[in-house]
């Protein structure tokens, strides 16, 4: 199944999720994406006065691989450990999609033509959300990437915005699947970091409140966002059942010799229009809380990442302390524990000024983006129960005034 | 995406949920009905339970009143009470109007030997204008309520008793406030006896009680009916004699429900030559009606369902947006966390609230009518049955009357005198199974207008009261969000 996204210049789902300070220099956007059969291309779109690029406007096309080549890029770059990387795009995925709509091709021959369009439609759109959602996850990292003063002057970054040819980061499999393993080895130990459960001796009361509020906050929101899903999808359930409701009650209007007939047929289509309502109601929901949920649940999980290689850093600069004092105790090679010594300290502390920087735009970021959608989620709510009011109200004054 | 949970049992404390009740379990309904033209509406209350009226067959918006946890349940009935009864030949009585058949005694009921006639009797019709008209007769003014359940006795022998309260002003009964105390077995006495009496002559009798509350109120509506001795005896008698063979599970039971399997089979094997187009037009109808109302009910019973899994899934949601809000440091956004929480809960109990309206007013109208329109087709069959003994009929007198010929050539006298004794017996029967067939096609026609009359009004009225408590639920939800989003404006 193709499907192709134009190039929305309307509010698209990465706007809702971070309030991007537009920098004029360096603009990217995804300008069209295209899904095939297991993999989806996007064309990224670069506008960029800087000296580095060669054109002005120029655009590749990259698939999901690619930008987690990239990410991983920054997360081992150690001049960055500093910082909160933006969170890795998830993966695209329309199986689920894709099964429903083969079940529904499969044939079940109790419902009505009517009733089959319009399963078929509801189903369509739904691919049609997700198609758009992942080009706006894919998107967002990029645009976070672009406004952020450090990353965006990466080395990497350029040749994934400018490099024409494939950047074969595909064929490593083996090699990822074993990354992957020791990662999640190191991501163990962080844990015991973080958790305090190493022993280690937190210095410093902010980052103190950070650990302690980020560890639960991730939690939290983690599960926010999944029963957030659940209602979102009973949204969606509730609308689905207007469809067959409708139908029969179609049917029963089409049936009837008296004075029901019409009665039946404002029911049937009053049905057809709240449905489309609980479909919007489901997928603002979806939008404005969902995603929003599950967005800051990755970038609190980037951001406990950050505090993490901090806790790493400490560790080292306290080995590096035990290791000078029992080299001066020994008088031997104190100068090469010194220097050492040195370096631990510095690193340690570039990582302790940088992360506070980034957990307080982190915070503010946050805050804001909550504050948007929320009011969004509100305002959306309230024009759809009105105009469900108004629906139903209307269709009542007609029952009413017949016979 | 996670793995589908089970919902949690909606509800912590709450009235039972009323997809749940066990066999056995007796949980009731106290309602009153009242049939004259009042135009009081349900008082929606703060419980939930008491906002619903279970009431969906009164022409006119009945008054109602629920008790917590109290459902109209009979589930001890666990043998479905079969329409069909026995033949009876029934005795007409002089008058042309069809309004009263008296009948012979049974074995089955206790004997009442019906002589007297109503004065009059006038079919009320249930449009208002009609009744006004009426120049003689009284205003059609009865009211049932059935409520107190109370067990009694013990152990193998126990049962529940209601107490059937009537209030009336109509003449034919002695008192106008009476009460009696029944139990599930009488009722379904009642409804043997009366469907004996007049289903086979085409009268629509209500299918037997699953709500007795709706039953009453059914029989009570129906002008026939509601002149039968028996239902009166029902209402008034502070003794009534043991309707023993509608005692659930016994084997009279089941003998009728073989009864109703051989008479499934035969209807099959009725070919009737329909000489009437109406008839077998209506047939037609009902049939329609019935697949489309049950495929109906099927989807609303999916919308019930899932509203219910929505409203369990917001108050989860609403658990973990507190807790976020907990967790939140910065204070106005925890705060408005705090909030949208508290609109979610709220928001939970109205999809309680609305998945409960789905159910009692949609679910229940339709299930209702299906009952209903199974009565119906009842009707009809009976119909065809009379046919087929008016057919019977006229062939043994054919046979009778080929053999009184056949003894004439044999010249035996004292048989043809035998068989000129028996074609006049059966010149009778088939004039009889004429005129009995005529009888209930007559009687068809009307029930069905009568009926057809009734399902659109209260259709109607349901399904309105229905479309009210959607808007009322929007409502609800326009005011929630409104009080919310100046919180989450406020986040500064």
């Amino acid at each position: 199944m193709e499907e192709h996204q134009e190039a929305g210049k309307e509010i698209t789902p990465s706007s809702m999720l971070v309030d991007l300070q537009g920098d004029s220099s360096l603009q990217v956007e995804i300008s069209d994406a295209v899904s095939e059969r297991d993999k989806v291309k996007f064309t990224v779109q670069t506008k960029s006065c800087l000296p580095h690029f060669a054109q002005t406007e120029f655009s590749v096309v990259r698939q999901h691989e690619e930008f987690i080549w990239l990410h991983d890029a920054y997360v081992e770059n150690e001049e960055y450990a500093g910082l909160i990387i933006p969170p890795a795009p998830p993966r695209p995925d329309f199986e689920a999609s894709r099964e429903k709509l083969q079940k529904l091709g499969e044939g079940d021959s109790s419902i009505t033509r009517e009733e089959f369009a319009k399963m078929k439609q509801e189903l369509e759109a739904e691919y049609l959300a997700i198609f758009k959602k992942t080009v706006a996850m894919h998107e967002v990292f990029l645009q976070r990437l672009a406004a952020h003063p450090t990353l965006r002057r990466d080395h990497n970054f350029f040749v994934f915005l400018e490099y024409g040819q494939d950047l074969s980061v595909r064929g490593k499999n083996r090699k990822e699947l074993l990354g992957g393993f020791l990662k999640n080895i190191v991501k163990s130990a962080d844990e015991a970091l973080i958790t305090g459960m190493s022993g280690l001796k937190e210095v410093d009361d902010f980052f103190e409140h950070e650990r302690t509020f980020l560890l639960e906050y991730h939690t939290r929101i983690r599960d926010a966002c999944l029963r957030a899903d659940r209602v979102m999808r009973s949204h969606k359930c509730l609308a689905d059942d207007y469809i067959p409701i409708s139908a029969a009650l179609s049917s029963l209007g089409t049936q009837e010799v008296n004075q029901l007939k019409t009665s039946f047929l404002k029911l049937a289509e009053l049905f057809e229009r709240l449905r489309k309502l609980e479909g919007r109601v489901a997928s603002d929901e979806d939008l404005k809380l969902s995603d929003m949920l599950r967005y800051y649940m990755r970038d609190s999980q980037a951001a406990k990442d950050l505090l993490y290689r901090r806790l790493r850093a400490l560790a080292d600069y306290e080995n590096a302390n035990k290791a000078l004092d029992r080299a001066r105790t020994r008088n031997r090679e104190v100068w090469p524990a010194e220097s050492h010594q040195q370096l631990c300290c510095q690193r340690f502390e570039r990582l302790s000024d940088s992360a506070k920087q980034e957990l307080m735009d982190f915070k503010s970021r946050r805050v804001s983006s909550f504050r948007k959608n929320l009011i969004e989620l509100a305002e959306l709510e309230l024009k759809h129960a009105k105009a469900s009011t108004l629906l139903l109200r209307n269709t009542l004054v007609a029952l009413r005034g017949e016979p | 995406m996670a793995a589908e949970r089970e919902p949690p049992p909606l509800g912590d404390g709450k009235p039972t949920d009323f997809e749940e009740l066990e066999d056995g379990e007796d949980l009731f309904t106290s309602t009153v009905s009242t049939l004259e033209s009042s135009p009081s509406s349900p008082e929606p209350s703060s419980h939930p339970a008491e906002d619903i009226s279970a009431n969906s067959n009164g022409p006119k918006p009945a008054e109602v009143v629920l008790d917590d946890d109290r459902e109209d349940l009979f589930a001890e009935a666990t043998e479905e009470v079969s329409l069909d009864s026995p033949e009876r030949e029934p005795i007409l009585s002089s008058e042309p109007s069809p309004a009263i058949t008296p009948v012979t005694p049974t074995a089955l009921i206790a004997p009442r030997i019906e002589s007297k006639s109503m004065s009059a009797p006038v079919i009320f019709d249930r449009s208002r204008e009609e009744i006004e008209e009426e120049a003689n007769g009284d205003i059609f003014d009865i009211e049932i309520g059935v409520s107190d359940p109370e067990k009694v006795g013990d152990g193998m022998n126990a049962y529940m008793a209601y107490r059937v309260t009537t209030k009336t002003s109509l003449s034919m009964f002695s008192k106008s406030e009476f009460s009696v105390k029944r139990r599930f077995s009488d009722f379904l006495g009642l409804h043997s006896k009366l469907a004996s009496k007049y289903l086979h002559v085409g009268y629509i009798v209500p299918p037997a009680p699953e709500k007795s509350i709706v039953y009453l109120q059914r029989t009570v509506k129906h002008p026939i009916l509601l002149q039968d001795p028996d239902l009166r005896q029902f209402l008034e008698s502070s003794e009534l004699p043991r309707a023993v063979n509608t005692q659930a599970l016994s084997g009279a039971g089941i003998l009728r429900m073989v009864n109703k399997a051989a008479d499934a089979v035969n209807k099959m094997t009725i070919k009737m030559n329909e000489s009437d187009a109406w008839f077998e037009e209506k047939q037609q109808q009902f049939e329609n009606l019935d697949q489309q109302l049950r495929k109906l009910h099927a989807s609303v019973e999916a919308l019930v369902c899932h509203r219910k899994e929505l409203s369990a899934n917001t108050a989860a949601f609403a658990k973990s947006a507190a807790m976020l809000g907990n967790s939140e440091d910065h204070t106005a956004l925890s705060r408005a966390l705090s909030q949208l929480a508290e609109v979610e809960e709220k928001i939970d109990q109205l999809h309680q609230e609305q998945a409960f309206a789905d159910f009692y007013m949609f679910s229940e109208l339709l299930s209702d009518y299906i009952r209903l329109i199974a009565a119906v087709k009842g009707v009809f069959d009976h119909r065809m049955k009379c046919w087929q003994k008016w057919e019977d009929a006229q062939i043994t007198l054919l046979k009778k009357r080929e053999t009184e010929a056949k003894m004439t050539v044999a010249n035996k006298p004292d048989k043809i005198q035998q068989a000129k004794n028996e074609i006049r017996e059966w010149e009778a029967k088939v004039q009889q199974g004429e005129r009995d067939f005529e009888q209930i096609s007559k009687t068809i026609r009307k029930e069905v207008g009568r009926f057809e009359k009734e399902r659109v009004k209260d259709f109607k009225t349901v399904i309105i009261k229905y479309l009210e408590s959607l808007v009322q639920t929007q409502q609800q939800l326009i005011k929630y969000w409104e009080a919310f989003l100046p919180e989450a404006k406020a986040i500064a």
